[in-house]
């Protein structure tokens, strides 16, 4: 799991107030704790310098002083922040929402597997079952949680069938029994569902509109939305492909465009319903690429697979190269969407935990004059992500059409 | 490592949901949207036309009222000016008649009064005849009146024709 001790326990709350504390009786932020109500009154710039000076110093000396005391103190469980950010990033089959291990506060969710059939169960049995440690032939400790009413265990959130004595069997470290394909409700899986009920709602609404006040100006939700509809059609769609084939195209986009949308912005939120790193999961930009790739393939014309299989003006010899390079780029393209979307996005979620973790790496709450700021800014920065990366997918969605259907030009 | 490892079971769950959307979205959302959008677009640039069109007819529209309008000016002036030649050309008329006439009735008068002059006088001249000759013959029965006088009148007459 993610956290040895609860959050609680890593956060030094004695040295914390102690901090506070020393901030008003440090000597340089006297004048401030007296005469702040004589200092705004007078308003006067020179005090106003002093002011913020004196605030910056404590805050030095408060950093100084507490790591000191953090170093002194006992000795504390390692905060492991690549397991955490990790974790975070990854998917799981309950969604954690606060709390280290036996105090967690998570909902649980269906898991569901085939193995010889369609087996359903909940994953908390899972989670609260019997915790086993293997030891592999290189002889480290394996630890891993069974549950034997079901008769599954879950090793770093996979799930693999129990051998006949109610335990895995592991081999360089990885378990080596059978594993049922998994389709289970996981956290990323539930995220996909509100996203899209949420965004089904959202344009039902809009859609609801149009219908009951016919073709006048929007109002209300379908004021925000229309905008960003038109933008996909025109800048995206109509722009790159061209005005004879863009319509049959512009659907398939906005839902892309918007499929993209609402789950890179929920997965800013950092609490359910939230939270769940959706398109930053290579399975989810997989998805999405291959989408593009059977949009670009199947409406490509004849002029797109003579230029792969004899690119005019390009000597027969030549061609024995060309060939090949050719039809590798028609998978490199939706590749490289595959590959941008999902680093993108999990890039901006390690960022913000990482910036989060600069607390709990030094134990001390003074921290976060540092962290939250940075943390902030890069959210803020995530928000322009969410919408340039929709974007971006649809935007080269569409090139990658448009050079499909092309007609061809002399 | 994990994370780069696609995993089945969200593979087919993105799938479903995403061809969910697309077919929900696009029959329910997209279709209707895109349509009602499109149609408010073609509206406005109907009406911006229809608006220049408009704009364009008042111009030609105005030129031609102006026109018309001068047109009808000159038409009045042409009008005031041939009145007002009638009405000096009837006043003139009118005048040189009346002068005719005037004159016309004049001499008839001037006829007329000489005339009625002229039988008033030969009437006059009838009753002074008249007049004269009932004197006369009154006088002469005055003077026949006794067998004397007769005498003396027959012997004056007598003494005028001796002398004779």
């Amino acid at each position: 799991m993610v956290l040895k001790k609860p959050l609680f326990q890593l956060f030094p709350f004695k040295t914390h107030f102690i901090s506070f504390f020393l901030l008003f009786i440090n000597k340089d932020s006297l004048p401030l704790r007296q005469n702040l109500k004589t200092y705004i009154r007078k308003n006067s710039m020179m005090n106003l310098r002093n002011a913020v000076k004196s605030i910056v110093l404590t805050c030095l000396t408060v950093l100084t002083f507490n790591t000191s005391f953090a170093n002194n103190g006992e000795k504390k469980e390692e905060f492991n922040v690549s397991e955490m950010i990790m974790h975070h990033i990854g998917d799981a089959h309950e969604w954690h929402i606060m709390g280290g291990h036996h105090d967690a506060v998570s909902i649980p969710l269906p898991v569901i597997l085939v193995d010889g059939g369609l087996k359903m169960f909940n994953s908390s049995s899972l989670y609260h079952g019997k915790i086993l440690t293997a030891t592999d032939e290189a002889g480290e400790e394996i630890t891993y949680i069974a549950d034997e009413t079901n008769g599954y265990a879950m090793f770093h959130e996979k799930i693999y069938k129990l051998n006949a004595n109610g335990e895995l069997d592991f081999h360089n470290g990885h378990p080596t029994n059978a594993k049922p394909l998994d389709l289970s409700i996981t956290k990323n899986t539930m995220s996909l569902l509100i996203g899209a009920t949420l965004l089904i709602l959202v344009m039902l609404t809009v859609a609801k509109y149009y219908k009951k006040n016919g073709s006048v100006a929007p109002k209300g939700l379908a004021k925000f939305i229309e905008p960003l509809i038109v933008f996909v059609r025109d800048e995206i769609a109509l722009a790159n492909i061209g005005e004879h084939k863009y319509k049959k195209f512009t659907p398939f986009l906005l839902t892309i465009f918007f499929f993209i949308l609402i789950n890179n912005i929920l997965g800013l939120i950092p609490v359910f319903p939230g939270g769940a790193n959706l398109t930053g999961n290579i399975a989810v930009t997989l998805v999405l690429a291959v989408a593009s790739l059977f949009a670009t393939v199947f409406s490509g014309n004849k002029n797109y697979w003579k230029h792969i299989f004899a690119t005019p003006g390009v000597p027969v010899p030549l061609l024995i190269i060309m060939i090949p390079i050719e039809i590798v780029g028609i998978f490199t393209k939706p590749f490289a969407l595959m590959i941008r979307l999902f680093a993108n996005m999990t890039a901006g979620h390690i960022i913000i935990l990482a910036l989060i973790s600069i607390i709990f790496i030094n134990q001390s709450a003074a921290w976060g004059f540092l962290s939250v700021p940075m943390a902030l800014f890069i959210s803020v920065l995530e928000i322009l992500v969410a919408f340039l990366q929709a974007y971006l997918f649809a935007m080269l969605t569409s090139l990658f059409i448009s050079a499909a259907v092309e007609e061809h030009h002399h | 490592m994990g994370i780069v490892t696609p995993d089945l079971g969200l593979i087919f769950w993105t799938s479903i949901v995403f061809i969910c959307l697309l077919f929900i979205l696009t029959k329910f959302v997209w279709k209707p949207v895109l349509g009602a959008v499109n149609k408010r677009e073609q509206n406005i640039t109907e009406a911006l036309e229809l608006a220049e069109k408009t704009k364009k007819e008042m111009i030609v529209l105005q030129a031609s009222n102006e026109n018309l309008l001068k047109e009808a000016r000159a038409e009045r002036d042409n009008i005031l000016k041939e009145a007002k030649e009638i009405s000096v050309r009837l006043v003139e008329d009118a005048k040189t008649t009346a002068k005719v006439e005037a004159e016309k009735v004049l001499a008839g008068a001037r006829e007329t009064i000489n005339s009625e002059k002229a039988s008033a006088i030969a009437e006059l001249k009838n009753q002074v005849a008249i007049l004269s000759i009932e004197i006369a013959e009154k006088v002469v029965r005055g003077e026949l009146s006794s067998d004397t006088k007769q005498k003396d009148l027959a012997e004056k007459l007598a003494g005028d024709i001796n002398l004779n």
